[in-house]
C-alpha cells in the first residue's frame, strides 16, 4: 500500500469522526501550546536578565567600604567611611586589569523645580561612569572633565524625575535645586526601566562628583566616597582586576596580613549570572510541567486509538481479506494516530505563539518564542504520535481475520 | 492440468481451552477452473472452516492444500494476505462493505493494496461496478443502496483483482427470494461469461441448484459430492427453472 493511499484512509477515518479526532488532538494542542508559552516566557525572563546585565555595565566590580565597628558592636559592610575618590585613583593608576573606574558620592534628597518637589537619588559621579554603565542620553550631553574638575552645578536626569519634575515640559537648560543649590539641567538620561530587584533606575540625578562632595553632600573626610565603580578590561580579567584592587587598597590602607580588610570587592556579574541561572531552572520547570501534558495527551491518543481499533475491527478483518498485509493495517492506524498529532501540534504551535503574545500584552512580561522551542515541541509532538500510536496499531495488524470479520 | 484447487487429507481442529474441537476431518477434494459449486450442510458441518482455508483466511492444522499447484498451509500472514489480493475474491453474506465509504471506493478497496496506480484502480473499479449492473451509482454509500445492490457491490469488490477464485459464503442469505435469484443469475453470468470459479455455501436448495455441482459436508466430512444433469444455460433464464424445480 502506497504512502498516499494511506494517507488518504487516515486522513478519511479522522473526517469521519470529526468531534473525536478534535478532542483527542485537544491533549496534544494544549501540550504543544503549553509548552511553547512557558517556554517563551522562561526564555523572556533570561532574556530580560541578560539585557539588564548588559544594561549595568560589562564587567563591573564594586568597591565598598568596610563594616564600621561602634562600641564593639560591627556594622554591615559598606557603612564605614573610609574610601575616598584617592583611592578610584590609585586603582586606576596601579590596576593593569582595569580599564576604568568611577567613584559614587551622594544621598536620596528633595530635588525642587518651579513649585514641584521630588525625593530621588542624587549621586555625584566622573564622566567616566556613564560609559562603565552603558548609559546614553535621549537629549543634551553628560557633564565632562573640566566640569568635574571645577565642581560645576550642572545635573543629568533620569527619565522619572523628568515626568515629576518636568511633566511634559522640556528640561533642558533648566534650573533644578538641589538643597538649595541651583543646577543646570544638561542632559536626560534614556530609560533603564526597573532593575532586576525592582528598583526604578531612572528614578536618578548625576551630579559632577567633585560638586557633590564639596558643595552638596559634605563630609568630615574630604574626598569621600560611598562605592568605587571599577570596569575590568575584560570578562576574562575580572578575577585579576579584583585580586589587584585588593592589593592595592589593602597597601594603601596599611592592612596587616591577617586582618580583616576594611573594604569589600563584589563582582556584580557573578551575582547577575546567579540570577540568570535561577530563570534557567525555572524556564525549564515551566517546560518540563508542559511536557507532561504532551506526554498526558500522548496517552489520550492511544486511548482513542485502541478503541477505534476495537470499533472498527469488522473492517480490518475486510481490509485483511481483500489481501491487507500486517503492515498496511499497522500502517494505516498508526498514520492516523500520527496524523493526529501532526495536525495537533500544528494548531498548538499557532496558539502557543498566540497565547504567548496575549500573555505578554495582559502582564507586560517579556516574553521569547524561540525556533528551537517550536521545533522541539512539534517532533515530541510527533514523536507521542508514533510512540503511542504503535501499540494500537500493533494491536489492530495481529487480529485474526476471521475472528474480526465475524466480529459484532 | 492440474485442479485449481486440490485438497488432501485437510483436517482443522480448534482447541477451546483443553477441548479439542475437529472442525474438519480429512477432506479430499478437487474443484476445476471455471466450475460452480455448492456447499451444503447444516451448521457446525465445516463448511465454513472448509471457506476460510479455500480462502486462505485460516490454514489446515493437518493436510495440504493447493491453489494452482501451489501448496498453501506452509505460507505465512503476508503471503496468505498476497494470495487472497490477487487469486481470491470475497462476497459475505452480511455484504461486509465498508460504511460511510461510497461503492466505488468499496470495490477499489482490494487494488490499494496491490502496485496500481491511483487512476487505473478508479477505472477497473467503475469497470467493476458497471459489470454488476451499478452503473452510475459510484457515489453512493451502503446506506444508500438496497441490500441487493450492496451484495453487487461486494461481488464488485470481489471481481475487481481477476481473481481465479470467488468464495461466496451464503451470498443470498439476507435477501429476499427476487433480489436472491437477480444475484445467483449475475453469479452464475460471472461463471460463464468470465470463466471465473465460484465456491458457494447455501443452506437453500434453490440457491443451490443454480449450481452444476453440489458438495454436501457432515461433521466435518464430505457426505456428498454430485454433479447434476446439465443445466447450465438455465441459471441466467432463471424463471424457466423455477417451474421445473
Amino acid at each position: 500500500m502506497k504512502v498516499s493511499s494511506s494517507l488518504k484512509v487516515a486522513l478519511r477515518s479522522l473526517k469521519v469522526n470529526k468531534m473525536r479526532s478534535f478532542l483527542t488532538m485537544l491533549g496534544i494542542i494544549i501540550g504543544v501550546g503549553a509548552v511553547i508559552v512557558m517556554v517563551a516566557i522562561g526564555a523572556g525572563a533570561r532574556a530580560m536578565i541578560a539585557e539588564q546585565i548588559a544594561g549595568m555595565g560589562s564587567n563591573l566590580i564594586m568597591v565598598l567600604p568596610g563594616a564600621t565597628t561602634a562600641g564593639g558592636v560591627r556594622m554591615g559592610g559598606g557603612t564605614g567611611s573610609n574610601l575616598t575618590s584617592d583611592d578610584a585613583r590609585l586603582i586606576q593608576e596601579g590596576c593593569s586589569a582595569v580599564k576604568a573606574v568611577a567613584p559614587i558620592w551622594g544621598s536620596a534628597t528633595q530635588v525642587v523645580y518651579g513649585n514641584q518637589n521630588w525625593n530621588t537619588a542624587v549621586t555625584g559621579v566622573p564622566p567616566a561612569f556613564f560609559e562603565i554603565r552603558n548609559w546614553t542620553l535621549t537629549a543634551g550631553r553628560i557633564f565632562n572633565e573640566q566640569e568635574m574638575n571645577g565642581a560645576v552645578k550642572v545635573a543629568v536626569i533620569g527619565k522619572t524625575v523628568v515626568e515629576n519634575l518636568f511633566g511634559t515640559e522640556d528640561p533642558l537648560g533648566q534650573v533644578i535645586r538641589i538643597k538649595k543649590i541651583p543646577f543646570t539641567v544638561i542632559g536626560v538620561l534614556s530609560p533603564k526601566g526597573q532593575s532586576s530587584y525592582g528598583q526604578d533606575q531612572d528614578d536618578v540625578v548625576y551630579i559632577p562628583l567633585t560638586t557633590a562632595q564639596k558643595r552638596v553632600f559634605g563630609s568630615n573626610l574630604p574626598n569621600r566616597v560611598r562605592m568605587i565603580l571599577v570596569q575590568a578590561a575584560d570578562v576574562s580579567l575580572l578575577g585579576e582586576a579584583e585580586k589587584q584592587i585588593e592589593e592595592v587598597l589593602s597597601q594603601r590602607h596599611r592592612q596587616q596580613v591577617g586582618q580583616l580588610p576594611d573594604f569589600t570587592v563584589r563582582n556584580l556579574t557573578e551575582i547577575m549570572a546567579t540570577a540568570e541561572q535561577s530563570a534557567k531552572v525555572m524556564s525549564l520547570l515551566l517546560g518540563s510541567i508542559a511536557l507532561v501534558s504532551l506526554v498526558v495527551g500522548g496517552i489520550g491518543i492511544m486511548n482513542i486509538m485502541l478503541v477505534s481499533v476495537t470499533e472498527r475491527t469488522r473492517e480490518i478483518g475486510i481490509r485483511m481479506a481483500v489481501g491487507a498485509r500486517s503492515r498496511d493495517i499497522l500502517f494505516q492506524f498508526l498514520t492516523e494516530s500520527v496524523v493526529m498529532s501532526l495536525v495537533g501540534g500544528l494548531i498548538g504551535m499557532g496558539l502557543g505563539i498566540l497565547g504567548a503574545e496575549i500573555t505578554a500584552y495582559f502582564t507586560g512580561w517579556n516574553i521569547l518564542i524561540s525556533t528551537w522551542a517550536l521545533i522541539l515541541s512539534f517532533s515530541f509532538a510527533a514523536g507521542v504520535g508514533i510512540f503511542f500510536g504503535y501499540y494500537p496499531a500493533y494491536k489492530a495488524s495481529r487480529l485474526n481475520p476471521i475472528d474480526a470479520l465475524r466480529y459484532e | 492440468m492440474d485442479a485449481l484447487i486440490r485438497v488432501e487429507d485437510l483436517c482443522k481442529t480448534y482447541e477451546v481451552g483443553d477441548i479439542r474441537i475437529p472442525a474438519l476431518n480429512g477432506i479430499n477434494l478437487s474443484i476445476g477452473a471455471g466450475e460452480l459449486v455448492a456447499i451444503m450442510g447444516s451448521s457446525g458441518s465445516g463448511k465454513s472452516t472448509f471457506m476460510n482455508v479455500l480462502g486462505c483466511l485460516d490454514v489446515p492444522t493437518r493436510g495440504r492444500y493447493y491453489l494452482e499447484g501451489r501448496e498453501v498451509g506452509s505460507l505465512n500472514r503476508d503471503a496468505l494476505a498476497r494470495l487472497r489480493n490477487e487469486k481470491i475474491g470475497f462476497v459475505f453474506q452480511g455484504f461486509n462493505l465498508l460504511a460511510r465509504t461510497s461503492a466505488l471506493e468499496n470495490v477499489e478497496l482490494p487494488l490499494i493494496y496491490g502496485p496500481l496506480p491511483a487512476k487505473e484502480r478508479r477505472r477497473l473499479a467503475g469497470e467493476a461496478l458497471q459489470a454488476v449492473g451499478l452503473a452510475g451509482r459510484e457515489d453512493h454509500h451502503p446506506n444508500q443502496l438496497s441490500g441487493g445492490q450492496q451484495q453487487r457491490v461486494a461481488i464488485a469488490r470481489a471481481l475487481v483483482n481477476r481473481p481465479s477464485i470467488i468464495l461466496a459464503d451464503e451470498p443470498t442469505g439476507n435477501l429476499d427470494t427476487q433480489t436472491s435469484r437477480e444475484i445467483m443469475e449475475l453469479l452464475t453470468r460471472l461463471n460463464q461469461e468470465k470463466g471465473i470459479t465460484i465456491i458457494l455455501v447455501t443452506h437453500e436448495p434453490d440457491i443451490a441448484q443454480y449450481c452444476r455441482r453440489i458438495i454436501r459436508f457432515r461433521d466435518g466430512k464430505v457426505l456428498a459430492d454430485r454433479l447434476q444433469g446439465d443445466r447450465s444455460g438455465q441459471g441466467p433464464k432463471g424463471t424457466e427453472v423455477e417451474g421445473e424445480v
